[in-house]
């Protein structure tokens, strides 16, 4: 029978290949997902995988979704670290979109010569602003009250999604849209630059840079070690005089800017309008990509662009094979099992034993 | 007067789902582990439950295939986390992210779908005016969440079965110095949770609306999560939360209904507030939350080490 051995030393090889490992099993799952549905597995792995990298089409869109998943996860893989478990950046990302467009339904007065850079970089604040200030929110409660950040920041996802379609419904919607719930379309001067040709927007640089950015605090900042001691050892970190408050606050404020960000990014690049949608659940798989991508700025890079191929792969799948849409969050869920479960053998070691 | 009698029974209505969660979720938290997959065994509940339903023109049959499902869900949370030692939260995280997908995939036959509402009542009693309309004319599944919190407050506290169950969730150590297998009790308090949950997911397609609509379960999950605490981790104050959140719930579509002059997105947002309202208070306390919650909870317990 084989058993599980704790290993004298965590492995560092077995970190690198976990991640791939999980891969492999999730592709196994949908080999034997596909057959149950009674669709040719070969077929559907290569629209699943393969397809969405053999154009530049497919490139820029998995792009285009790379740009949320990474603000978003980026904040998360910091938050994770300290033990901080915001798992509500969905609703931070969709407060970032109202707070930006609120600010653009502003400023564009439709005459088409509004806009510009100085009211983007503005815009792009305001979704920053709106974000972190959802975020605070829980972090006070946390701080203040000690309430569970868990169930706080996931219900407050449901209240910026009812907020969001209260203003849609109401003081945001197009006068002249015939009574749609959505808010006219921006003007050009108010979108971000995008790549010619494609939909890829200026939000995927931003995403890696705050990528970069939080490589930088993590490896080489004093702030970065405190807010990893105080996760790892928060009794060593106490010791040292590392405030635990600071790192709530400082975790919960900067992933809610990011995951703000990634709203404003939305509504100014993709959509180009606000919705009663902005996101399909961004913020939800985030937090599968902060776990793949090993809660390491770096990583979350790689972990975000197979997320996006699995958004495009589903899109395909859904158009080409006719399976349904929610085929992305059935293979996103058993990723992160798979990992979840690969990371057990960092620790311990598998042993044959009769 | 009379008007008020449908809100009782609609609250009591609401309030079922919660408890049913809420319930098993308290048997996996005293054995000291927690399932942050709730919101997803219930999803995945309410679609095949619903679709089995379809199926077969019974709805026992729907309740059965939730439960049965919701228990395969946490027994494979529970490889994962009480076997394998793997991350709780992450892992709850998982199931929960991963029910959303495999529910909508199950329920996409389903939407529009319909399904015979119940009629059944309690004999005699369902004729009393008001008190009948008001208690006596529910789902029998309404009844059993009732019976199910006494029963549990009784096993717990009176049966010896609940006493080895406390000790695990407070102390696994001294649990498996005694020589009770501390996994496998957990193992199958996880199963009764799942099955519970599971439950909780049917009677939301099969009687509560009864129809499947996507992620129609709509945070409940979430919701019967932080009830535990809100019970300090007792059976009958759990059905207490339930109700009031049942209460909560259906006061907000009446007040729609009223015409009272406030949007229904703001008025649906009372529930997810109420909750962290609840949170908030009650974990203002640390000692009070300390003293109740079992000791162990969330903690990896390796037998071998």
């Amino acid at each position: 029978m084989l058993e599980l051995v704790p290993r004298a030393q965590p492995s560092r090889r077995m970190a690198w290949v976990s991640p791939l490992l999980a891969l492999a099993l999730t592709a196994l799952c949908g080999v034997f997902m596909f057959l149950a549905v009674g669709k040719s597995p070969l077929q559907g792995l290569a629209v699943f995988f393969i397809e969405p990298l053999s154009s530049l089409r497919g490139w820029s869109e998995i792009g285009v979704k790379v740009a949320p998943l990474l603000l978003c996860s980026v904040g998360l893989a910091l938050c994770f670290r300290a033990n901080i478990f915001n798992i509500g950046a969905e609703g931070q990302l969709v407060l970032g979109a109202i707070t930006a467009g609120a600010f653009i339904l502003q400023f564009d007065d439709g005459s088409g010569s509004g806009g510009g850079p100085l009211m983007i970089t503005l815009a792009l604040l305001a979704g920053a602003l709106g974000g972190a200030f959802w975020a605070a929110l829980v972090a006070w409660l946390r701080d203040r009250y000690h309430a569970n950040e868990i169930l706080v920041s996931l219900m407050l996802v449901y209240v910026a999604q009812l907020l969001l379609s209260y203003l849609v419904h109401g003081v945001m919607r197009d006068p002249d849209g015939f009574g749609f719930p959505q808010s006219r379309l921006f003007d050009q001067g108010f979108l971000l630059p995008v790549w010619p040709g494609t939909r890829l927007h200026l939000g995927i640089v931003l995403a890696l840079l705050a990528a970069l950015f939080a490589w930088l605090l993590l490896s080489r900042l004093f702030a970065g070690y405190r807010l990893t001691v105080g996760g790892l050892a928060p009794l060593a970190a106490r010791y040292a005089g590392f405030s635990s408050r600071r790192a709530l606050w400082g975790c919960m404020l900067g992933s809610g800017a990011l995951a703000g960000v990634a709203g404003a990014c939305e509504i100014m690049g993709p959509i180009g309008q606000v919705t009663p949608s902005v996101s399909p659940g961004y913020g939800f798989a985030a937090i599968i990509v902060a776990f793949v991508g090993r809660l390491h700025p770096i990583g979350v890079i790689f972990a975000s662009f197979i997320m996006a191929l699995f958004y495009i792969g589903g899109e395909l799948s859904q158009t080409r094979l006719g399976m349904p849409n929610a085929i992305t969050g059935i293979f996103q869920g058993i990723l992160l099992f798979s990992l979840l479960a690969c990371d057990v053998l960092i620790h311990q070691r598998l042993r044959w034993r009769r | 007067m009379d008007a008020l009698a449908p809100l009782i029974a609609a609250a009591m209505n609401a309030g079922t789902p919660l408890m049913l969660a809420a319930l098993g979720l308290l048997i996996n938290e005293k054995s000291g582990v927690i399932n942050l997959g709730s919101e997803g065994m219930m999803l995945v509940a309410a679609a095949l439950g619903f679709a089995l339903t379809v199926q077969t023109g019974s709805t026992a049959v729907g309740f059965a295939g939730g439960a049965v499902v919701g228990a395969l869900m946490a027994g494979l949370f529970a490889w994962l986390v009480v076997w394998l030692g793997a991350n709780q939260i992450a892992c709850g995280l998982a199931l929960s992210l991963f029910g959303v997908g495999l529910s909508a995939s199950i329920g996409l036959p389903y939407v529009g779908a319909t399904i015979q509402a119940s009629t059944w009542s309690v004999p005699v009693l369902s004729g009393i005016p008001f008190v009948g309309p008001a208690l006596f004319q529910h789902h029998p599944m309404v009844y059993g969440a009732l019976g199910l919190s006494v029963l549990l407050s009784l096993f717990l506290y009176r049966t010896r079965a609940g006493l080895v169950l406390r000790a695990v969730g407070e102390s696994p150590e001294s649990a498996h110095a005694l020589g009770y297998p501390v996994r496998r009790i957990r193992l199958a308090a996880l199963l009764f949770g799942g099955a519970c949950c599971g439950l909780a997911g049917a009677f939301m397609s099969l009687v509560y609306t009864p129809m499947w609509v996507e992620n129609m379960v709509a945070g409940r999950g979430w919701i019967a999560l932080a009830l535990t605490p809100f019970a300090t981790w007792r059976p009958l104050r759990v059905l207490i939360g339930a109700y009031l959140f049942g209460g909560i719930t259906i006061l907000t579509y009446h007040m729609q209904a009223l015409g009272v002059p406030i949007a229904s997105q703001l008025l649906s947002m009372l529930p997810y507030l109420a909750t962290i309202l609840v949170l908030v208070l009650i974990s203002r306390n640390v000692d009070w939350i300390r003293i109740n919650m079992p000791a162990s909870l969330g903690r990896v317990f390796n037998p071998n080490s």
